[in-house]
């Protein structure tokens, strides 16, 4: 079964009385334990697509399913604990909370959102610490490590909760090319280990080519497919 | 709770200047309260004290339509042995009474066989005077302090004006009820230190002699005063008191008595509101400056915060734990600013006790500034603080719950 299913997802933003449509007719498949990536220039509609994907906004038009659940049937208290249950989520920008160290970070997800307890959480921080590589930094606060770092924590954060998705807009766009490099090695390899599907975005094309799926898109339509563990349908490329 | 405890503190201490300024702005709004309550409290108590214990009691009891016309002291309105026999009987059976002193009140010509004015005079038991009024026998500033038969204590201005010393005999000329003058010579056994309020320049005399001026036939009692043994309970008994005294009717079938608290009584009771209403104010005004400084901060954590606020929604933290994370930073900034207040507020009230402060009320002198602060109020003060801590976090801490992850992420 499908772990992301699209069927002609449309996306219109109204700015004033101008209508921006940021999507038009989108229609895919993605399996789980997928690897994959959203490619396209900038206004594309990727980071509009992994918001969809993410329950963080609502098609305007078609079915957007995610692990079976329609998005556009979420309130926003469903909407949040369906996100905190089934996706995890690796920001461009890092974004960890400043007044949390690296520990506490990958922690959040467990305490807030989840509230598991404290032995459960301890083991599963420190296990995702050391496979991100974090250890040594665990009691550091996120200005006192580096990009790299930052977002190898963010991709602990995101995998702690034992998502069936994570999703990372464009998450190697602050960091240098050996870094970004590393980072989406890490991803993959987070993938083999813990079977999670992986949905990224970007626009740098020695980064796509980590991508075992990767759909082209262009002005809000889907131009292409190439891969394994992702499928372009109802909608001619 | 302890987690979202933790980042709230943590958040406050990241604008480290902010949440000071905050804070001491809360802080100095509850000292200023404290210490103006317990100033002015001091002061209204002195003059409550003052009143009550030198010369009107807690309350007062009359016969009805005597208060009416009091400024004449009408003799015509004591009341008479049947009726002082009952009220008796009420008074003896209420334990909340610590004593009552009978009082003859009367207006008469003072002579020292040189100079003649008119005097305002009260016949007392001295000992019984003394159980209501304690502060009374403290206002002697020379002479005994004991008053016999054949005794009378001078106001300390009527005393000085007629040149009347210790030990001179003067003669005192009251007319009774029936219109039949009378005179009596009594010796100048002590002089009153004047105190400001009603009654607070009259002279006593023993009520015996009193009765023999006024050739009463029977005692004949223009007022009894009252001492309560819990001040604080005074406005339960006079109701207690005043429904007893109802049913004591006279041959008409209207009531015999009336009672009237100090406050009835006194013109310093409105002093005493005014205090209060001050007080009351001083309190809106350090609500406003809570309100105000709180969400004027917690509007800007969230605005500062719109991008962290957008992460922690989007990771799937629920609508009602962001709320709780905005108002508990609101209310850690209340409860630090109500404790610091708190505590600087008790330092300011010991030194100004330590200072031995004194000021004047009316033409008494030197009374010592006795600052103090019941603790129910300072436990009040801070949980008002700390309500309106989180009332005026709640609306930036609803925004901050409400807003779209979406948005929230984009803000730049």
């Amino acid at each position: 079964m499908e772990l992301v299913v699209a069927e002609n997802v449309h996306k219109v933003y109204q700015a004033g009385e101008v209508s921006i449509t940021a999507l038009k007719g989108v229609s895919f498949k993605i399996e789980p334990g997928a690897f994959v990536s959203f490619v396209g220039p900038s206004g594309s509609g990727k980071t509009t697509l992994l918001n969809l994907i993410g329950c963080l906004d609502k098609p305007s038009e078609g079915k957007l399913t995610v692990a079976g659940t329609d998005v556009a049937a979420l309130t926003r208290t469903a909407g949040a604990a369906f996100r905190g249950a089934n996706i995890g989520f690796i920001f461009q920008d890092f974004n960890l909370l400043p007044v949390l160290t690296v520990y506490e970070n990958i922690e959040y997800p467990l305490l807030m959102v989840q509230e598991v307890p404290v032995k459960t959480r301890a083991e599963r921080v420190l296990s995702l610490l050391g496979s991100v590589g974090m250890t040594q930094q665990k009691d550091k606060y996120p200005d006192q490590i580096s990009g790299g770092q930052k977002q190898r924590v963010a991709v602990a954060r995101a995998l702690v909760t034992n998502p069936k998705l994570v999703l990372a807009d464009e998450p190697t766009a602050n960091l240098d090319h050996k870094t970004a490099f590393m980072v989406i090695d890490l991803m993959k390899k987070m993938r083999d280990e813990f079977n999670t599907t992986f949905i990224f975005s970007t626009h740098d094309q020695k980064i796509v080519g980590q991508a075992e799926t990767i759909f082209n898109l262009e002005d809000g339509e889907l131009t292409g497919t190439q891969g394994k563990g992702g499928e372009q349908h109802g909608q001619p490329a | 709770m302890g987690n979202l405890l933790k980042i709230a503190f943590r958040n406050l201490l990241r604008y480290k200047r902010r949440t000071l300024l905050t804070a001491s702005l809360i802080t100095i709004g509850v000292v200023f309260v404290l210490v103006f309550t317990s100033v002015t409290g001091s002061f209204k108590n002195m003059m409550i004290a003052q009143n009550t214990d030198s010369m009107l009691g807690h309350l007062q009891v009359h016969r009805k339509g005597y208060v009416a016309s009091i400024d004449n002291l009408p003799l015509n309105l004591n009341l008479k042995a049947g009726a002082m026999a009952r009220l008796e009987k009420t008074l003896n059976a209420q334990p909340e009474i610590a004593a009552y002193s009978p009082r003859i009140k009367f207006g008469a010509m003072f002579s020292t066989f040189v100079e003649t004015t008119n005097i305002r005079l009260n016949g007392i038991y001295p000992e019984r005077e003394s159980a209501v009024v304690p502060l009374l026998p403290a206002r002697i500033l020379e002479g005994k302090k004991s008053l016999e038969r054949g005794d009378i204590w001078l106001p300390e201005l009527l005393a000085k004006g007629m040149k009347a010393k210790i030990g001179d005999t003067v003669v005192i000329v009251a007319t009774n009820k029936e219109g039949s003058v009378n005179g009596k010579q009594f010796k100048v056994a002590g002089v009153l230190d004047s105190v400001t309020g009603p009654g607070g320049r009259d002279g006593y005399i023993h009520i015996e002699d009193a009765a023999e001026v006024l050739r009463m036939e029977g005692m004949e009692i223009s007022e009894v005063a009252i001492r309560l043994k819990d001040f604080g309970r005074l406005d339960s008994f006079q109701g207690k008191l005043d429904a007893l005294l109802a049913k004591e009717l006279n041959q008409q079938g209207k009531p015999i008595f009336e009672i009237h608290t100090w406050e009835k009584l006194s013109p310093f009771y409105n002093i005493a509101r005014m205090i209060d209403v001050m007080t009351f104010f001083m309190k809106l005004m350090l609500i406003a400056i809570v309100l105000v400084s709180i969400m004027n901060v917690m509007i800007m954590a969230v605005y500062e915060r719109i991008r962290e606020i957008g992460t922690m929604a989007a990771i799937g933290t629920p609508p009602g734990r962001i709320l709780s994370m905005f108002v508990l930073e609101g209310l850690s900034l209340g409860v630090g600013g109500a404790i610091l207040g708190d505590i600087a507020g008790a330092i300011i009230i010991f030194i100004l006790n330590m200072l031995k402060i004194t000021y004047d009320f009316g033409r008494q002198k030197g009374f010592v500034l006795h600052a103090g602060i019941n603790p129910a109020d300072i436990i009040v003060l801070s949980v008002i603080v700390i309500i309106i801590s989180v009332i005026a976090s709640l609306q930036p801490a609803f925004k901050a719950s409400r807003m779209e992850p979406i948005k929230a992420l984009r803000h730049v």
